[in-house]
């Protein structure tokens, strides 16, 4: 369980986020959504501590954030940012294998390479493992990151829009191995996502936020409304429910 | 030299169009460390032995060779440091183009020598030579050097450019208030104050090596302990505090260590400012690894042997001794001006 208390982040006493007072269940696929600024990526950046919250405090599982050791939180929670950039000339397997850090120190075990080919196979990249990262398409990219992540091995996967700049196709296989992920392995999966109907889909809770604060927590359905939708992004929308779930149509 | 003998592609394994992307799978990190370690090797005795007067195995011979085993033992010295360094460095800031010397560490040095005779004149330099005051200096840069570090790198505003062009503008300030110092001298003591700045492999303090030695050991055994947290410092303050490295003392403990080495590296031998960045880019491109534990002892010998190397150059070919620094920072200074340009960015 991911507890949030009375979060407040301000730069430079501008407030961009809070306050918030969230709880998010364990296991399963929650989904931040929001328009552009909401204060999706911010909120995930202090429950991964790779922001510090101005005020209020956040615990994952029991451990709180700020006060837990990083190496400690590095066994419960790992974190996936929206941009990646490595100066370093990495090979996907050497990128996927930095997951086990935490758990090894370096010195990866016979058992850390077996946790490292199960997230490569996971992601379908047994066969590009011997790649450089910089050789790849934008989707295997994202891909490889997901996998490092998943070969950390931690209850909890915090994942900032992973679906940002891909196709159809990959957009929908990463959403899926998510799914997978918390259906499968057992994960608590948070992930911010830009298009509400992957909330929809996909995900056992969305939470919806605005101008840095939450406005609505709780399974998709209760989203899915003309309404709700056209308050939280500003915009009208329709929502269609012929399908398996409901879809939001935004586009003209 | 003799990397490229070691730089052939292995045919790649599953289809034509693999072929550019493929890594190699054994790429032999090691092996080339070999190759390296005999380069720099055979430089160094080179260095030592070449065009001796005295017949071989002679008395004579062997005074001429413990004569220059000072400069050899402070060559390898000044190659590892600034090898070390410059890849600590880059590693910590996730840059490849800042170094400690770019960013103005050196002319600090400058500075402080030139503060010394300013203020209480030429006699004052030679009558406090000694290993105390080397050390009072290696401290008082390492102090400066990790504030001003610290504070560019760990601090809110670490921004790659704003940190260059801070350390840029710092390093003219310095340079700027050392050049109207020397101004102001004498002429006499100006002399001794530049004999001291020309970066020259026969400056070295020989009292002063042995305690360099230790210093540098000290630091290379930190560092190698690291070495497995280089790596993942190297991925960035995100990646690295979500693999749970505390990234903000990791950064201060490499940049401190930075600053030990390159000042070991300063007294003795002056200012070198592109060497490291050399020798940093072209290990990254032949150590055939990017994990610290093969690129920190590549460049190591790869500083020991262009050092070594040119070194032999100029002695034996040009008989132009004490003019290696000029060379080494005409070469690096062009060599980082061209690799700027084609990368085109920062």
């Amino acid at each position: 369980m991911i507890e949030v208390r009375d979060v407040v982040k301000e730069y430079a006493g501008t407030r961009v986020l809070g306050p918030v007072d969230l709880t998010l269940p364990a296991g399963g696929v929650t989904a931040l959504v929001g328009p552009n600024g909401a204060g999706k990526s911010t909120l995930l950046g202090i429950v991964g501590r790779l922001l510090p919250a101005t005020r209020g405090s956040v615990s994952i599982d029991g451990h709180d954030v700020a006060s837990t050791p990083s190496s400690a939180l590095a066994k419960v929670v790992a974190i996936l940012r929206q941009e990646n950039h490595f100066v370093t000339r990495l090979t996907v397997r050497q990128l996927v294998s930095f997951g086990r850090f935490p758990h090894s120190r370096g010195r990866l075990t016979a058992a850390d390479h077996e946790v490292v080919d199960r997230a490569l196979g996971f992601l379908d990249l047994t066969d590009l493992q011997e790649r450089f990262l910089d050789s790849l398409s934008g989707g295997q990219r994202q891909r490889a990151y997901v996998a490092m992540v998943l070969a950390q091995d931690t209850d909890y996967l915090l994942l900032d829009e992973p679906l940002n700049n891909l196709d159809m196709r990959h957009a929908v296989a990463i959403m899926t191995q998510l799914r997978r992920a918390a259906d499968e392995l057992g994960k608590t999966v948070v992930v911010v996502v830009h298009d509400v109907n992957f909330a929809s889909a996909y995900a056992d809770h969305v939470v919806a936020m605005r101008d840095g604060l939450v406005v609505q927590s709780g399974p998709p359905l209760e989203l899915m409304t003309e309404e709700r939708l056209g308050e939280v992004f500003d915009t009208p929308v329709q929502v269609r429910r012929d399908g398996p779930y409901p879809v939001a149509v935004y586009y003209r | 030299m003799a990397d490229s003998l070691v730089r052939r592609r292995r045919p790649a394994r599953g289809g034509p169009d693999a072929d550019a992307d493929a890594a190699p799978r054994r790429t032999r990190p090691g092996l080339r460390i070999a190759v390296v370690g005999v380069v720099a090797l055979v430089a160094v005795l080179a260095v030592l032995t070449y065009d001796i007067g005295p017949e071989v195995g002679s008395r004579g011979f062997w005074l001429v060779v413990e004569f220059r085993v000072v400069s050899v033992v402070t060559l390898v010295l000044v190659g590892i440091c600034q090898a070390v360094a410059t890849v600590v460095f880059q590693t910590a800031t996730s840059n490849r183009i800042l170094t400690p010397s770019i960013m103005g560490f050196e002319a600090m040095y400058v500075l402080m020598q030139t503060a010394l005779v300013f203020f209480l004149g030429a006699e004052a330099m030679a009558a406090t030579d000694g290993v105390l005051k080397v050390f009072v200096q290696s401290a008082l840069m390492v102090g400066l050097a990790t504030l001003l570090y610290s504070w560019l790198f760990a601090g809110r505003r670490g921004d790659l450019h704003t940190t260059l062009l801070v350390g840029v503008v710092l390093g003219l300030g310095f340079a700027s208030l050392s050049t109207f110092m020397q101004r102001l001298l004498t002429p006499g003591e100006f002399d001794v104050l530049a004999a001291r700045l020309f970066g020259n492999l026969s400056n070295s303090d020989e009292d002063y090596l042995p305690y360099a030695w230790v210093v540098v050991a000290v630091a290379l055994a930190l560092l190698w302990r690291r070495r497995h947290r280089l790596d993942v410092l190297g991925l960035g303050r995100d990646s690295a505090t979500s693999l749970g490295l505390s990234h903000k003392r990791e950064v201060l403990v490499a940049l401190v260590l930075t600053a030990v080495l390159i000042s070991v590296s300063t007294t003795l031998v002056g200012p070198l400012t592109f060497l490291g960045f050399v020798v940093a880019i072209l290990s990254y491109q032949l150590a055939g690894s990017a994990e610290h534990r093969f690129v920190l002892p590549f460049a190591s010998l790869l500083g020991i042997a262009m050092l070594a190397v040119g070194y032999f150059v100029l002695h034996h070919v040009f008989y132009a001794g004490g003019l290696l620094s000029v060379v080494l920072e005409l070469g690096g200074g062009l060599f980082f001006l061209i690799y700027l340009l084609r990368r085109g960015t920062l």
